[in-house]
């Protein structure tokens, strides 16, 4: 586990930021100037705070009071940039070998993890932006750390080289158990990947904790795309073009379009799409019904509100309706109702459209 | 008859002797010291930056004279050497390689700083994440990045050395076969009555010899990029 704990002051800037990072990835959001990359820096060991203290699994790598500060060369960090940063003067293979420690990966691994293995006595400038990043993702793996410092890996590269990144990453917490750090702005990115989200704004942790707790809390209102996530899995049971995804919230029926092979997928709510109903609908065109009580409510301005509905399995989503309709329907806290979401707003929601 | 009279045979060997030893000895200075006005920070970099640009802003006499008050036979530095260990090099071709290459230092350490500046540091950065010591990513990745900087300024400073005559002649003197390198012996040419025709042939020679070390630069040049950023 990553314990981060620091302050910093350069300039005009100054970085308070105390989070911790589990299993899983780990997202760090914010703005640019934020101060994400500040602290992957100060992780890797080559920004140096000027207070406070950096641990991963108990190993001390930064404690001014202590005055420790492990080189960068001995703290035992992958670290990818947005820009891959191989060395140009060396092969595939010379950049995929050069750090000299050895984990517990192999080569041929790595190289059949990432799909690089014809790539490997090419040199970095023939090769494309998502090809490069896959090389120093491998160089990363390859030097054995404890864990992977990832900043906005995803930001040179074009939507289709995205798409074909991101199961990689995937692949990487899954199939090695290695705890990612990861830095975008892109909620798209948050949203398919983040076990954990440690939200930034103007150099302090505005929010942290898993990402549906970060998107549903009203405190963040602002800071979070309006809407939420729901996890759900595709059943093989098609009717009519629409796939059974299972969710702890109950059944939901969803064009399988564009799916993949995924075998989970984090579907984004947006408020905007959800309506309420007092009694379950009847001859309405929209299809998923949840039943769910109403945790929260909140005057946006003078027309609109939004609720926050408790639904089955402890999942929440949010609502953005008219003040006028909570008038007329007498919506009260704790109050039992049925949440519309048309299937079509999922539909558009797959693609995983950057928010911001 | 031989392409040249032995007279600009030496000359012309004399020049290569120097430019080379000059150039040689001095890299691993050159390369230090521009790797430490491009990456490092500390109290009086700018005198330091001042210090080692001296010989291209200050008449090349007086880096000779300064020489010669420091390393000739009564000098401060001179004087410990002749007695300590026998050694003399005022008025010795090593004098000459001394005088040209201070004279080419700072060209030769502009070159290279230049090309260490260009070299991104978040590739040191990650080269030392990946577990590389200092020294290693010195090694593996800024020396080998900054090589087509350090071929410039080796050609720069071979170029400024062939060509080195005020400090050369106040330090090391004009001597025949040991300090006359080509532009002492096209100043002594124009000095003798009637040498205007010798004089000629020495200008074609150091045109020649220009233009020759030009090529082989221009044509390292390229090899070394197609090295360090090729496809």
């Amino acid at each position: 586990m990553l314990a981060v704990d620091i302050g910093l002051r350069r300039g005009g800037f100054a970085l308070e930021a105390a989070f911790t990072a589990g299993r899983g990835i780990t997202v760090l959001a914010g703005h640019s100037g934020s101060g994400k990359s500040t602290i992957a820096g100060a992780v890797a060991g080559l920004v140096r705070p000027d207070s406070g203290r950096i641990a991963v699994d108990g190993r001390t790598l930064f404690d001014s009071a202590a005055g420790t500060d492990l080189p960068a060369a001995a703290r035992r960090m992958g670290y990818v940039l947005q820009d891959s940063l191989l060395f140009p003067h060396l092969s595939v293979r010379g950049n995929l070998t050069y750090s000299r420690r050895r984990g517990p990966l192999t080569l041929d691994r790595v190289a059949a993890i990432l799909g690089i293995g014809a790539l490997l006595d090419r040199r970095p400038a023939s090769l494309s932006g998502g090809e490069r990043q896959r090389v120093a993702i491998g160089r990363a793996l390859l030097s054995g750390p404890s864990m992977l410092i990832m900043d906005e890996p995803l930001a040179s590269l074009d939507t289709p080289r995205r798409t074909e990144l991101l199961p990689f990453i995937e692949t990487l917490r899954d199939e090695l158990a290695l705890p990612i750090l990861y830095i975008t702005h892109q909620w798209s990115e948050i949203i398919r990947l983040a076990d954990t989200v440690v939200l930034m704004d103007g150099g302090r942790v505005a929010a942290a904790g898993p990402l549906q707790t970060v998107l549903t809390d009203p405190d963040n209102a602002g800071l979070v795309p309006d809407g939420s996530v729901l996890e759900a899995v595709p059943t093989p049971d098609i009717v009519d073009g629409l796939c059974r995804f299972e969710t702890p919230a109950g059944p939901l029926f969803l064009p399988r379009r564009e799916l993949g092979r995924q075998r989970m997928l984090r579907l984004f709510v947006d408020a905007h799409d959800v309506a309420v109903a007092l009694t379950p609908p009847e001859g309405v065109s929209v299809q998923n019904v949840l039943p769910c009580t109403i945790s929260g409510l909140a005057v946006l301005d003078e027309s609109h509100m939004e609720l926050r509905l408790a639904l089955a399995g402890n999942q929440v989503i949010r609502a953005r309706i008219t003040r006028h309709a909570g008038e007329i329907l007498g919506l009260r806290p704790g109050m039992a109702v049925h949440a519309l979401v048309k299937s079509v707003s999922f539909d558009r929601r797959m693609q995983w459209r950057g928010i911001d | 008859m031989p392409l040249l009279t032995p007279f600009e045979t030496e000359a012309l060997l004399l020049s290569l002797k120097v430019a080379t030893a000059a150039v040689v000895c001095s890299l691993p200075f050159a390369v230090a010291a521009a790797w430490v006005l491009a990456r490092k920070e500390f109290p009086g970099k700018s005198a330091f930056n001042a210090l080692v640009h001296l010989p291209l802003v200050v008449p090349p006499v007086v880096i000779g004279y300064l020489l010669l008050v420091t390393l000739g036979r009564r000098g401060i530095v001179g004087a410990w050497l002749d007695e300590t260990f026998g050694i003399v090099v005022a008025f010795t071709w090593v004098a000459a390689a001394i005088a040209s290459g201070v004279m080419a230092f700072p060209l030769t350490v502009r070159a290279i700083r230049l090309s260490i500046e260009a070299v991104d540091t978040r590739l040191e950065g990650v080269a030392r994440t990946l577990g590389a010591s200092p020294l290693r990513v010195l090694a593996t990745v800024t020396l080998p990045l900054t090589l087509p900087g350090i071929v410039a300024g080796v050609a720069l400073g071979f170029a400024r050395c062939l060509g080195e005559f005020g400090a050369t002649i106040t330090f090391a003197s004009n001597i025949p076969g040991a300090t006359r390198t080509l532009p002492l012996a096209l100043y002594t040419s124009l000095n003798i009555p009637g040498g205007e025709a010798s004089a000629v042939r020495l200008v074609i020679l150091s045109l020649v010899l220009a233009f020759v070390s030009l090529g082989v630069s221009e044509l390292m040049a390229r090899r070394v990029s197609r090295l360090v950023g090729g496809c």
